[in-house]
């Protein structure tokens, strides 16, 4: 052991591996981090294909409403949250119902309650934070799966929106747009709404993310979770927070969807734009298995979805094999993250 | 088993010394039936590397998580700078510039090194990470702890298993820490890698504004670089003694009569 306590003094660490394999893993590295390179290029593909096969068609700002506000606004702000919450080891998969229930929180409050409309989208935003907390309560603090307890909390509030609606969707009044216009509702210049407040929400989420303690300590709670606990990060406060943040954007697209229809609709919603949101975020970028995603690979992941969708109906294909190709780029995204990982691996192992 | 109680060779005897840095008197600690540390005296002095071994289970860890605020003892009392403390929490420990190097290393692979020398302490500016000065103030460190890395950009991921001890060891440092308690800092490490590892802890020594708890069950691996080291065993304290007093040769006599003596006892209730 003698030759092992006595060393020169000084070391240097040098990398491992040499020129080509460092080459090659570098690389790689760059291609692991600029995961949103990939998902950019098939945004930018599909809306050129799509942009110079049905010019006239696809470049109206008719259409163009439709593409971003109505179909890529609401993938792309909750999938904010699922970024946030994939991130960090979770996953809420109620969001959706999240959507469906908090139009009636607002719709009960200005008709039985007298509140006035704009307190009440307000309360029915803070309701969609309470239910963010409720799911990170049970989650965190009493250990439950958040697969699991957000499938409990997710049924509980589609039953409740069915129970408050009689199952019927619910008109909401003309007089109500006052408000709605700054969330959304159709005709200029308000149909932006939705797309704007994208902008600005992806914008400030990113560097939040990027650039603040809360993004690092959510990296930090998924990527080590029990070493973020050892320097000292409240791991469940960045839990329950990234719950509460999801819960208020699945209240948010609630709303706007509410007012830009003029119903509250408790058959809206539920699971579809949960895991619009969540196919959105995995092919952006974001790790399934937490410690590493992008809010701007989200944005581009919803982007590409709602191209597709929007694509397939101005072309005048059948939506009927959406699904397919909506599956085979999760799965396609999915083995590409894997394969490169292991990729990754296998260089540094040489 | 041979006790070995031996008189303390720090200065100060029974009282704390002005230059002793930690004390502990009389820790007890159970879980459910098991006791994981009875009546646990120990004392550190400024400067000094105090190898800590004992076998798995001996009651290494409960120390070090009692030292570094993680749990609570359920008697004794710890002094800090001759000054009777309550450990609540990490942060507290911290605050008192007790940090510890754990085994499992803390550190996030997929942040890049700086932010993981920075975590949970990172400097802000308008709430936005000031991540250039961070990155400058970890190079220099760095280079000034003699610790060669490709970028501080990388994340830690990329890193070998012995340049994340190392960065996991400046970022204690760093973090103006004035006792450091290193978990098995050699734990499933190279030859070349431990050497690094001892040599960044000799550098500590011979700056000697540190106080180093070297916890090993591998004492051969430390037992050069310690000046004095203590034996736990079923969460006591069986041997006290400088390093230049004790050997290897003796540690391990220790050590094998107390496997041949669980071994006797295995057969017996056989």
């Amino acid at each position: 052991m003698s030759e092992v306590t006595e060393p020169e003094g000084g070391f240097i660490l040098r990398p491992e591996g040499n020129g080509t394999i460092r080459l090659a893993r570098q690389g790689l590295g760059v291609f692991g981090r600029q995961r949103e390179a990939t998902v950019l290029i098939v945004a930018v593909a599909l809306l050129l294909y799509f942009g110079l096969s049905y010019r006239s068609t696809f470049v109206s700002s008719v259409n163009l409403v439709d593409l971003l506000s109505e179909y890529m606004a609401p993938i792309a702000i909750i999938a904010i949250g699922e970024v946030l919450l994939l991130i960090c080891g979770e996953i809420d998969l109620s969001v959706g119902f999240v959507y469906t229930y908090v139009p009636f929180v607002m719709y009960d409050a200005i008709m039985y309650y007298h509140v006035p409309v704009a307190l009440a989208a307000i309360l029915a935003l803070l309701a969609g934070v309470v239910i963010g907390w409720v799911n990170g309560f049970i989650t965190v603090t009493l250990g439950v799966p958040s697969f699991i307890t957000t499938i409990g909390t997710g049924f509980g509030l589609q039953g409740l929106a069915l129970v408050v609606s009689h199952a019927e969707p619910l008109p909401l009044p003309t007089a109500w747009n006052s408000v709605g216009k700054w969330l959304g509702i159709p005709g200029n210049p308000w149909q932006w709404a939705p797309l704007i407040w994208t902008v600005v929400l992806i914008l400030i989420f990113h560097v939040v993310l990027v650039r603040s303690r809360w993004g690092l300590y959510t990296i930090a709670s998924g990527g080590n979770l029990l070493g973020a606990r050892e320097a000292g990060i409240n791991v469940g406060r960045i839990k329950y927070g990234n719950f509460m943040i999801t819960g208020f954007l699945g209240a948010l697209v609630g709303l706007q969807t509410a007012f830009y229809t003029s119903s509250a609709d408790p058959s809206g919603g539920g699971y579809a734009p949960m895991f619009n949101a969540v196919i959105a975020a995995v092919i952006g970028g974001t790790a399934m298995l937490g410690g590493s995603g992008t809010i701007l690979g989200a944005f581009l992941g919803a982007m590409v979805l709602a191209t597709l969708d929007d694509g397939f109906t101005i072309a005048g294909i059948s939506s009927n094999p959406l699904p397919i190709i909506f599956g085979s780029a999760i799965l396609i995204a999915m083995i590409a993250n894997v394969q490169l990982g292991r990729l990754r691996q296998a260089g540094r192992a040489l | 088993m041979t006790v070995q109680d031996q008189t303390p060779q720090a200065p100060g005897g029974p009282g704390p010394a002005p230059d002793e840095v930690l004390r502990a008197e009389h820790l007890s600690k159970t879980f459910g039936a098991v006791t994981a540390l009875n009546d646990v005296n120990l004392r550190l002095a400024r400067g000094e590397v105090l190898g800590l071994i004992g076998d798995n289970g001996a009651g290494k860890s409960t120390l070090l998580k009692i030292f570094c605020g993680f749990q609570q003892p359920d008697t004794g009392r710890i002094l800090v700078n001759g000054e009777e403390v309550t450990l609540k929490s990490v942060t507290q420990a911290r605050s008192l510039g007790i940090d510890v190097v754990y085994q499992d290393l803390a550190l996030v692979n997929e942040l890049s090194v700086y932010h993981n020398m920075f975590l949970n302490r990172e400097q802000v500016r308008w709430s936005l990470l000031s991540n250039r000065s961070m990155r400058r103030i970890a190079e220099e460190h760095l280079n000034e702890m003699g610790v060669h890395i490709p970028s501080v950009n990388v994340p830690v991921a990329s890193l070998s298993g012995g340049q994340r001890q190392a960065i996991a060891v400046a970022r204690a440092v760093f973090t103006n820490a004035k006792i450091l308690l290193l978990d098995e800092p050699l734990a499933a490490m190279g030859v070349k890698e431990g050497a690094m590892i001892l040599d960044l802890v000799q550098d500590l020594k011979r700056r000697g504004d540190v106080s180093i708890i070297i916890i090993a069950h591998n004492y051969s691996q430390v037992l050069d670089v310690c000046d004095r080291v203590n034996l736990l065993q079923h969460g006591e304290i069986t041997l006290d003694k400088a390093s230049r007093d004790t050997s290897v040769q003796e540690l391990n006599d220790i050590v094998v009569a107390e496997y041949r003596r669980a071994l006797e006892e295995r057969q017996r209730s056989a």
